[in-house]
């Protein structure tokens, strides 16, 4: 396998593996806030702040498997 | 291909400072951001007000509502610094969508070759401005931990030698502080950078229409990083004020 090759395998491979358990979180916690939205619809501002604060935790850790893989493709 | 660069191109050298692509786009984000300021406070102090006027008015309304569900009677203290974060990072991240920025290429000399390079870029896109944002951030936020705490109980928090568990929470605390300069600096480099790079393949694959969706969820995105950069600092700001025992 050309290094070149090897190059593209490890880009592609480190957003795929990367974006599996952000995808899983953000799932998680998309269907908690809908549930918790349906026990209490009053609440619903702060269970909207606290689910994009969530969120961007979650979603953080497939950022970072982006930077790598842009980093590795383009630097 | 287009050539994507994950790092802002030196477009001149002034008095021996490099000043890049990504710097020229801040001045002009920066000098945005001071003119609707005076002219919120000129208009504010007239009868008769613009509708400029009444649209920024609904949206600090709406923020300042939004961080006042996290900090309560101290959100006075802090709005501030944290709408200065959420207006400033928004109109960086709306002005990078702009039509001609990152397209409008200019000739400049690197060593001995001519190379093309674009004269304004997305300001977040560039990983020096984040890291800058986080930095400002997280010294506000120690800055305003010693504020309110006092000095003696800030260190407290982090050098407590009652007993050998809150000795390494207190290590893991310190870790923590570093941690959240790279966590805001990367989520927002990112976040834009990624839709930068989006926005140039979608472009490049079909070069008519299909880019307009994109836009849209750009718009969205930059919102959205807005307002977790300033949340997230508003939600570490009440948690480092508050008293711990």
């Amino acid at each position: 396998m050309s290094a070149e090759a090897m190059k593209l395998l490890t880009v592609a491979l480190s957003i795929a593996v990367g974006a599996v358990g952000p995808a899983l979180a953000i799932g998680m916690i998309g269907s908690k806030a809908v549930e918790a939205l349906g026990r209490n619809p009053e609440a619903e501002s702060a269970i909207r702040t606290t689910m994009i604060l969530a969120l961007a935790f979650a979603e953080a850790i497939a950022i970072y498997a982006l930077v790598v893989a842009l980093i590795l493709k383009f630097a | 291909m287009p050539k994507i660069s994950i790092k802002a191109e030196i477009i001149t050298h002034l008095f021996g400072l490099a000043i890049t692509n990504s710097m020229i786009a801040s001045a002009i984000v920066f000098l945005l951001t001071v003119f609707v300021a005076l002219y919120f406070k000129q208009q504010s102090a007239q009868k008769r007000k613009g509708n400029f006027y009444y649209l920024i008015k609904f949206f600090i309304k709406s923020i300042y509502d939004l961080f006042y569900s996290v900090l309560g009677a101290k959100t006075d203290v802090f709005f501030p610094l944290l709408f200065s974060f959420f207006f400033y990072i928004l109109l960086e991240n709306w002005f990078g969508l702009l039509p001609g920025v990152g397209s409008v290429l200019i000739k400049v000399v690197e060593g001995h070759e001519e190379v093309f390079v674009p004269l304004l870029r997305g300001n977040n896109a560039d990983l020096n401005t984040t890291l800058a944002l986080a930095i400002i951030s997280v010294f506000s936020i120690q800055f305003f931990a010693i504020k309110y705490l006092g000095i003696k109980k800030y260190l407290h928090k982090f050098f407590n030698f009652s007993d050998p568990i809150s000795f390494f929470v207190g290590i893991l605390d310190i870790l923590s502080e570093f941690s959240k300069v790279l966590s805001f600096a990367f989520r927002l480099f990112g976040n834009i950078f990624a839709g930068e790079v989006l926005l140039t393949i979608v472009a490049f694959l079909v070069p008519v229409l299909a880019s307009f969706p994109f836009i849209a969820l750009e718009i969205f995105v930059g919102f959205v990083q807005a307002l977790v950069f300033s949340m997230l600092t508003a939600v570490f700001l009440s948690g480092a004020i508050a008293e711990h025992h």
